[in-house]
């Protein structure tokens, strides 16, 4: 089997036009909600696409089991429960919202592929607690796959395009393939590994430019281990430096990024370090369903940019977005949902 | 400001340039270290890990990167009690490992 291959093209896989199970990912719920809305919302509503969503499926266990806290048998005994909902909805291609999720379901089918007696075991162990059954699903992909596959589409549709409406010249996007994406399994990611072309695609599909900074495949620092012990989190910090410092010198417009790990240690840890080290990142970072509202003209505070660290007003001035400031800290019913502290306000007296 | 955390500060080690010579001579006096897969069992369960910042796990590590002055270091804390070689999976003869580093290191 031949593993490495000489361009982007040749790592590609099979996604299906239509017709998928959704499962959502827990950091994307708590973090960027506006995100997997926007993907519900702009497939089902804008492309007429059918996506199921089923209230009753839960996490994949990512984050437990890359903390080692939860065993592989539980693990894939879940995993069997999370493709027999998608079996009992009568689907077989399933997405997933997110990318450890995506890596779990990956590794695990992997598994079952290699050593069949590991899958009998979780249908028996599935069975045994549940009563359920289950049918492995056709075609895997993540959310970032699906929206590349109709960023074509969405192009058509869109009111505006990723440039600078004052200049004119095309936006520079630096982008972030989460690690779990293409480097456990690279033939399952869209570009592969070396080659990451998910979001790069999406981006010149919409009028932007990709850069292509020396950093691009580096660790973004979330990694479960690294930011979960508070003593660990100096690794965690120094990856996203060594990123933000490498993207920098490019003066990109904003960061986008599929994975929500990514998304949220690449906005969040920016604060830290401008508070720990006097830095003065302000990259915003986006996802890459909110880089399609944009795209499609959904308001900006519908999207969610309001949850992200670094201010986003700048990116939406260059793209000529029309928003309201005083809404952007209402949520549901035009209730305030608080704001956040700048560096300057931010001390341990207040935490 | 203090977050309760550092960033840490980045190092390079260049596997090509270390001097295998003494990592070889462990390996060959005690084939079964090359069985750790490195899982932290043994420091795990390791006593004087309770006291010190002994690790054996991170001394294999050491071994292997060829930085063996910070794993003499390191290991003139072990107090041979064989725990570790107990909780093994690998079946690594643990205590022997350490034997071996004390004498060639």
């Amino acid at each position: 089997m031949k593993y490495r291959y000489a361009n982007w093209q040749e790592y590609s896989k099979e996604i299906a036009d239509d017709h998928y199970y959704y499962a959502r990912s827990c950091i994307r719920q708590n973090f960027f909600p506006g995100s997997e809305k926007a993907f519900l919302d702009i497939l089902r509503n804008d492309l007429g696409m059918d996506i199921v969503e089923d209230p009753r499926h839960t996490t994949c266990t990512g984050i437990g089991y890359h903390s080692d806290v939860v065993p592989l048998d539980t693990t894939m005994a879940i995993v069997a429960r999370q493709f027999s909902l998608m079996t009992e909805c009568g689907y077989e291609n399933y997405v997933a919202s997110c990318i450890t999720s995506f890596g779990i379901y990956s590794e695990v089918l992997d598994m079952w592929h290699h050593f069949p007696e590991l899958e009998e075991k979780a249908r028996e162990n599935l069975f045994k607690a549940t009563g359920r059954e289950f049918r492995k699903p056709k075609i895997l992909v993540h959310t970032s796959d699906l929206m590349f596959h109709v960023r074509n589409k969405i192009a058509e549709k869109s009111v505006r395009r990723l440039v600078n409406v004052t200049t004119g010249e095309p936006l520079k996007v630096v982008d972030h393939i989460g690690c779990h994406y293409a480097k456990v399994f690279p033939k399952k990611g869209i570009g592969g590994a070396e080659f990451p072309y998910v979001l790069a695609g999406m981006v010149e599909a919409w009028g932007g430019q990709s850069v292509d900074y020396p950093e691009r495949r580096h660790c973004c620092g979330f990694g479960f281990r690294n930011y979960l012990v508070q003593a660990n989190r100096g690794y965690s910090v120094a990856n996203s430096q060594k990123k933000l410092e490498s993207m920098a010198p490019y003066n990109p417009d904003f960061i986008v990024a599929n994975c929500p790990g990514c998304a949220m240690f690449l906005d969040r840890w920016q604060f830290t370090l401008n508070a720990m080290t006097g830095s003065h990142y302000a990259i915003p970072v986006l996802t890459y369903e909110e880089m399609a509202g944009l795209v499609l003209g959904i308001d900006p505070w519908d999207l969610g940019l309001q949850m992200h660290q670094v201010p986003v007003e700048p990116l939406l001035d260059k793209l000529g977005v029309e928003y309201d400031p005083s809404a952007k800290y209402l949520g549901k019913n035009g209730k305030f949902i608080g704001r956040p502290l700048t560096p300057a306000d931010y001390t341990s007296a207040r935490l | 400001m203090d977050f309760g955390f550092t960033i840490n500060a980045p190092r390079a080690i260049y596997l090509d340039k270390i001097d295998p010579t003494l990592r070889d001579r462990i390996i060959a006096r005690e084939r079964t270290t090359l069985l750790c897969i490195g899982c932290g069992s043994c420091t795990a369960t390791c006593t004087a890990g309770q006291f010190t910042p002994f690790s054996l796990r991170k001394v294999q590590h050491l071994i292997r990167r060829g930085e063996y002055a910070a794993a003499k270091e390191a290991v003139q804390n072990c107090m041979m009690c064989g725990k570790c070689r107990m909780t093994c999976p690998r079946g690594v003869n643990t205590r022997a490992v350490v034997h071996t580093l004390l004498q060639e290191l």
